[in-house]
């Protein structure tokens, strides 16, 4: 007879696991083993994954992308030292908490691009020069980035942003003034233009 | 393709059965310790360790290393630790009320502390116990009987403990 479920359980492990695990998130970072740190957030337009490198925000994701998927591919991508940190977190959930709250019209983080590379990580590096409140056409941002002939791949740079909203891909528009697609869903991209467009 | 999982999801999936092998090895008192050095050489060496791995059994394998290290170290600093009389005062999570097991586990020699730990704790298969403990999966199984036996003796309601899920 087996006598091992119940008499090794106990009802205080939680506590103690709760302890555990932040003292392994503060001996993680201290010891440079936190290769990608990550915490949710809820916002208007659902709940955000945000993850970090120890160079900056890696990543902003939707929950429709699937959270579990995404870390999936961090791990993959970056390194599988992921860890469930909230302190690296903390500057950048609090922009993104005064942007919901209309308190802020542009993100101030460090940011760690890679994820993605060439002409994608050009198109996204530049879309924080289109300003709060404004929109451009996917051709205008083909011609900023000083390649007018790349609207096709303009729309790809925006689909893959890693950093959707702290880089603003919802503000590429449509030339005919709908809105498009965006990786948070078209109704949250209608959601942050009209937000915006409150100002 | 590396299919390696988020180190996240070895900490949820594995935490509370490191921690109550911890517990078993090292009484209540030293186990977040040990937990915590297992689980930052965990984090630290998991990139390399090969897809195939058994995931429970390398963890296990390290808390065992770092239980040693933490019994060396109480060796040669004298704690008033390991006193079955004392199991009251130095348990520090309320309401658990498991303190006298974790001492009666404490009191069992080392081996079959370990083979109790590694079987009905971890749950892991004799040969894998060998592996980490040396000596034969004959051996480990004579060890883990002749451990619960002895608990039954010391812990008389253990069997009856808790809520069966």
């Amino acid at each position: 007879m087996s006598v091992s479920g119940d008499l090794f359980s106990s009802a205080a492990d939680e506590d103690a696991l709760a302890r555990l695990r932040l003292r392994l998130e503060l001996a993680a970072e201290a010891g440079e083993l936190l290769d990608v740190a990550y915490t949710t957030v809820d916002s208007p337009v659902g709940s955000l994954l945000l993850a970090a490198t120890p160079r900056g925000l890696v990543r902003v994701a939707y929950e429709r992308e699937g959270h579990d998927r995404v870390l999936d591919t961090l791990a993959q991508r970056l390194s599988p030292r992921v860890l469930r940190a909230p302190k690296r977190l903390e500057a950048a959930a609090q922009e993104l908490d005064e942007y919901f709250r209309r308190q802020r019209r542009a993100f101030d983080l460090p940011l760690d691009l890679s994820l993605s590379r060439s002409f994608r990580q050009l198109v996204q590096r530049h879309l924080p020069d289109i300003g709060y409140g404004q929109t451009r056409t996917y051709l205008q941002v083909a011609e900023l980035v000083g390649n007018p002939k790349a609207v096709r791949a303009v729309g790809t740079a925006c689909a893959t942003n890693p950093l959707p909203l702290v880089l603003p891909c919802h503000r590429v528009v449509r030339a005919d003034g709908t809105p498009g697609g965006y990786i948070g869903g078209p109704a949250a991209k209608a959601a942050l233009l009209r937000m915006e467009a409150l100002a | 393709m590396g299919v390696r999982q988020p180190f996240e999801k070895v900490v949820e999936q594995h935490g509370r059965t490191v921690l109550r092998v911890c517990r078993a090895l090292l009484g209540i008192h030293d186990a977040e310790d040990a937990w915590s050095e297992t689980f930052l050489a965990a984090l630290r060496s998991y990139p390399g360790l090969p897809e195939t791995a058994n995931v429970e059994a390398w963890l296990v394998t390290i808390a065992h290393r770092k239980a040693i290290d933490v019994l060396r170290a109480r060796k040669r600093q004298p704690a008033p630790v390991g006193e079955l009389s004392d199991a009251a005062t130095t348990l520090s999570l309320p309401g658990s009320g498991d303190d006298g097991l974790w001492e009666a586990v404490g009191a069992l020699p080392d081996k079959q502390r370990q083979a109790v730990a590694y079987h009905y704790v971890a749950g892991l298969p004799y040969a894998e116990i060998a592996e980490i403990v040396g000596g034969s999966a004959d051996a480990a199984r004579r060890a883990a009987a002749d451990g619960i036996k002895a608990l039954r003796r010391y812990y008389p309601g253990a069997t009856r403990k808790g809520a069966p899920s």
